[in-house]
């Protein structure tokens, strides 16, 4: 079956001051349908980059330097803008880490839904006007009808995350892409959230990217991870098999410094070091300065990725 | 919102109030203490003292000359030092002077500064936008006179437009159409000069303000939806950068008022601004302390309007 | 097993210690060319006005007050007629900018012109300043506190929106033109009329400032209220201070000249470029020297200060910090 996103080498680099940086080196993924695929790694790591770049919304200094993403089998690197903007919105929807922020203060909810069905499908007024009540019943918002004409700021963070699900989900694309689609919002209202989008990825069959730094909602709502680290992708694998048994030192760091319950008394484990800075990442592998199995060989070149088991890669030296 | 907008007319009524006393204070840093004349200020001669008391009613206290004087400037009892004739229908007459150049002069910075702020803004960094910046700050570091004088020399060597007075000597004459061209092209270069700062400050600001949103998330929620560059900016971007403008417009007037002086000097325009030089000159102090009143009643009107306007504009004070 | 978010930062791994803000700030600045640019034309500015007042005040051969009726009116460049006294010649040995309506040698007078003007600048905004400062501080910082009826922000926020309603340069004009006409009372009325916008400013900065732990830190050590104002939070809220000073000083000396236009400049025989300007409008045609030099000068300068403000709020501006 063929995946409805497929990004392989995907580069992305940033050209300030005359230096030009690569922020995203050679990144591969993807994503069937119906599938959840969580791309986890620390702030700056570069997975929100990647995420604008799979909808061409780099923005200069930035630009995409390589490599190719698929969706289905259309090749969406070097798409004219027309043709990308006839995607965005139609079969990627996205949404933001920011409610409070995402949605125009100006427009009404109502306006704002309505936009991206008038631009993609021609639907009447009328038409586009019933379906957004239907849209805002279906993310769970109360009183549909009341709250199609009012504006963001009379929303709670909550319920603006919900209509901004509303507009990226009307079109029925393919592809929904979460951005740290939580990580504004109260915990309650996380799990409501999620669970939303996980109700209307069996609903439509939609592949969803889940971009997070968290754990625990990886393990809750994904169904394959991606750990990506500086830049590079350094592990692969389902959730299961991430969690039982994790190759790459990076997310064997992580897993161990999650506080477990009944270790009481012990150290918290921290990965040793910091995330070097992209004009600092070291040569060969990029987690070599913090890595406790570092081998010699680590320093001086870049580990390529191998398969460990069934659909688990990692990029190590180590086996 | 209609509380919001009562508490604020109520608000500026206050205002005024102290707006109109210190208006009247003037009058009282002019000749120091009245019953002696200050030897170093050749402007005040006992004469005109004497004539200020008595407008003023000086003798009295410090409350009945404010009320006296606010009694006066209604009832049109207060009169022009210069020819004894009422102050405010004087200054109406020359307000409505000066309105065509407030008025060109306003359509002018506006409709200049908006595309070129947003252009600015919308190509950031490139040469239209560094070069317009460049030009911005050197209109505002010119002195308004003396770019005035040089335009004029420039424009009447060039292509002989009037630029003395209102309208030709003996061009009421002619055909009424004759006569409102003429009136026209009187116009031209005094708004013109009376725009270009505006407008210098006005589109930096635009393009401050157009930056500033083009960097919100809303505007990448907008592109992400798939909608094309012209409606994320002037759709989206625009109304909302839009916005604080609203507020200028009440702030407007002042400054043209102000600027007034110098122009309509240069210009030999009959308007508001020369009569306060002119009254300035000719000590008239009835008449400048009415003009800086009156002035100062436009601002807080103006802003009023503003307030409501914005208040109309911004859902999120509508509906609060 | 319960998970709990493990939020992994990101901590700045350069070795060195970051830049002081100030230092960050220069940084910045020196990056934007016009602003650099401003600052240059500005140091020379200074250097000439320091050097100009020594000249003007002590060597004859620079004195702007001589009047030599028999070379009026000479071109830039023109040398000296025989009949000119020795100790009335000008130091150089001709008339590098020309002469005006009365002989005198229009570079001295310009040497002059610029100390007059840049003083009465830099008085004028450090009077607006100090001014600004006091109410915003105040406003910003005992905002709640009642005096009667009304709060103290609201006391003085109502006062400067009073002062804002009159249109400035009139209110300017009319004040210069009530007092006896003297430097002191130019720059005394400008400054008086133009502390509006800073006082706005430091008020928003000190309503922020005042949330802060370090404030309420200092106070807790029981420190004076003056000290926690002026040497806790005042340096905090500085930048949009100097910004607008710098754009003030700018602003005064266009106001200058705009009232010697209008004949309620400094007054003669002192020379500052808007009167020099002011005066040489008459001569246009016959003796456009005396227009042109005063005038760009001023262009020149007004827009140095300007590009100069315009680049520290730039290089101040916090959201743009750590760069």
């Amino acid at each position: 079956m063929n995946p409805v996103l497929h990004v392989s080498n995907l580069s992305i680099a940033f050209d300030i001051k005359g230096r030009s940086t690569t922020v995203v080196d050679e990144v591969g993924l993807y994503i069937n349908a119906g599938e959840t695929l969580a791309l986890v790694g620390e702030s700056g790591c570069g997975k929100s980059v990647t995420a604008l770049a799979l909808m061409g919304l780099i923005e200069s200094p930035g630009r995409v330097n390589g490599g190719s993403v698929k969706l289905q089998d259309q090749e969406l690197i070097n798409l004219p803008e027309s043709a990308l903007q006839d995607i965005r919105g139609k079969s990627i929807g996205m949404i933001f880490q920011e409610p409070m922020v995402a949605l125009n203060p100006l427009f009404t909810v109502g306006d704002q839904i309505g936009e991206v069905l008038l631009r993609h499908t021609s639907l009447s007024r009328d038409a586009v006007q019933r379906k957004c009540l239907e849209l805002l019943d279906q993310v769970g918002i109360p009183d549909p009808a009341r709250r199609i004409n009012q504006y963001p700021h009379e929303m709670s963070g909550g319920m603006k995350q919900r209509v901004m699900i509303a507009m990226a989900i009307a079109c029925e694309p393919m592809l929904l892409i979460a951005d740290e689609p939580t990580t504004a919002l109260d915990v309650t209202v996380q799990a409501q959230i999620l669970g939303l989008i996980d109700q209307l990825q069996k609903d439509m069959n939609i592949a969803v990217l889940l971009i997070t730094h968290n754990l625990g909602i990886v393990a809750q709502h994904a169904d394959r991870v991606t750990v990506m680290y500086a830049g590079r992708i350094a592990e692969s694998a389902s959730v299961h098999d991430l969690f039982a048994d994790p190759h790459h030192p990076y997310t064997q760091g992580l897993l161990k410094s999650i506080p477990r319950n009944g270790e009481t008394g012990a150290r918290l484990y921290s990965i040793d070091g910091a995330v070097p800075s992209p004009d600092q990442f070291p040569a060969g592998c990029r987690f070599s300065n913090r890595c406790p199995l570092v081998l010699e060989q680590c320093r001086e070149s870049v580990p390529t990725m191998t398969q460990r088991q069934t659909s688990h890669y990692a990029a190590c030296w180590q086996d | 919102m209609r509380a919001f907008l009562i508490r604020n007319f109520l608000q500026r009524l206050l205002l005024l109030f102290f707006v109109s006393v210190i208006a009247h204070a003037m009058v009282h840093i002019a000749p120091g203490e009245p019953s002696e004349v200050d030897p170093a200020n050749p402007r005040m001669k006992p004469e005109d003292i004497a004539k200020i008391r008595a407008a003023f009613h000086l003798d009295e206290p410090l409350h009945l000359q404010y009320v006296y004087w606010m009694r006066d400037l209604f009832t049109g009892e207060l009169k022009s030092f210069k020819d004894s004739q009422p102050v405010l229908p004087k200054i109406a007459g020359r307000f409505v002077n000066s309105l065509p150049i407030f008025i060109c002069a306003t359509l002018i910075v506006w409709t200049l500064a908006f595309p070129t702020g947003i252009h600015a803004a919308v190509r950031r960094g490139s040469f239209y936008d560094r070069g317009s910046t460049f030009v911005a700050y050197s209109l505002i570091s010119i002195p308004g006179f003396f770019l005035a004088y040089l335009v004029i020399l420039w424009v009447v060597q060039q292509f002989g437009i009037p630029v003395i007075g209102m309208r030709t000597f003996g061009a009421s004459e002619a055909q009424p159409w004759l006569r409102f061209m003429d009136r026209i092209w009187h116009l031209v270069i005094p708004s013109l000069m009376s725009a270009l700062v505006g407008i210098a400050v006005l589109s930096r600001y635009v393009r401050s303000q157009m930056v500033d949103v083009l960097q919100q998330e809303y505007v990448r929620t907008a592109r992400a939806k798939g909608l094309d560059n012209d409606t994320v900016i002037y759709r989206h971007a625009l109304r909302n950068a839009l916005l604080p403008f609203i507020t200028m417009f009440g702030l407007m007037l002042p400054a043209l008022i102000g600027g007034s002086v110098i122009f309509e000097q240069i210009f030999a325009w009959p308007g508001i601004g020369r009569l306060g030089y002119e009254a300035i000159l000719a000590r008239d102090f009835p008449l400048v302390l009415t003009i800086n009143f009156i002035a100062a009643v436009l601002t807080l009107a103006g802003t009023f309007l503003s307030d409501v306007m914005y208040a109309m504009a911004d859902p999120r004070i509508r509906l609060s | 097993m319960a998970y709990s978010a493990t939020t992994l930062d990101q901590t700045n791994s350069t070795i060195a210690p970051p830049d002081s803000p100030a230092r960050q700030a220069w940084r910045i600045l020196k990056q934007d060319r016009l602003a650099s640019a401003g600052l240059i034309i500005l140091a020379v500015l200074i250097l000439i006005a320091i050097a100009g007042k020594w000249l003007t005040d002590t060597q004859t051969g620079f004195d702007p007050a001589t009047v030599r009726l028999v070379d009026k009116l000479r071109p830039p460049m023109a040398s000296i007629s025989d009949l000119v006294p020795t100790e009335e010649r000008p130091a150089l040995g001709f008339y590098l900018l020309g002469t005006d309506d009365l002989g005198r040698d229009v570079f001295s007078r310009m040497l002059q012109g610029s100390v007059v003007s840049l003083t009465i600048g830099f008085v004028a905004v450090g009077i607006a300043t100090v001014l600004g400062i006091f109410f915003g501080a105040l406003a910003g910082y005992y905002g709640d506190k009642r005096l009667g009826f009304i709060s103290v922000d609201n006391l003085i926020m109502r006062f400067t929106d009073v002062m804002l309603c009159f249109p400035t340069f009139f209110l300017i004009l009319t004040a210069v033109a009530l007092l006896p006409p003297s430097i002191y009372n130019i720059m005394a009325i400008i400054g008086l009329t133009s502390w509006m916008g800073t006082a706005r400013f430091v008020r928003a900065e000190f309503l922020s400032l005042r949330e802060q732990d370090f404030v309420e830190a200092a106070r807790a050590l029981g420190l004076p209220a003056w000290r926690v104002l002026f040497i806790h939070m005042l340096p905090n809220a500085m930048a949009p201070v100097l910004v607008s000073a710098t754009i003030g000083v700018a602003s005064a000396i266009l106001t200058e000249s705009a009232l010697s236009f209008l004949g309620f400049g400094v007054q003669p025989p002192d020379a500052t470029w808007g009167n020099i300007l002011s005066d040489g409008k008459s001569y246009i045609f016959d003796a456009p020297w005396l227009f042109f030099f005063p005038g760009f000068a001023i262009v020149i300068v007004v827009l140095a200060f300007n590009l100069l403000g315009e680049g520290l709020r730039e290089a101040l501006n916090p959201k743009l910090r750590s760069r």
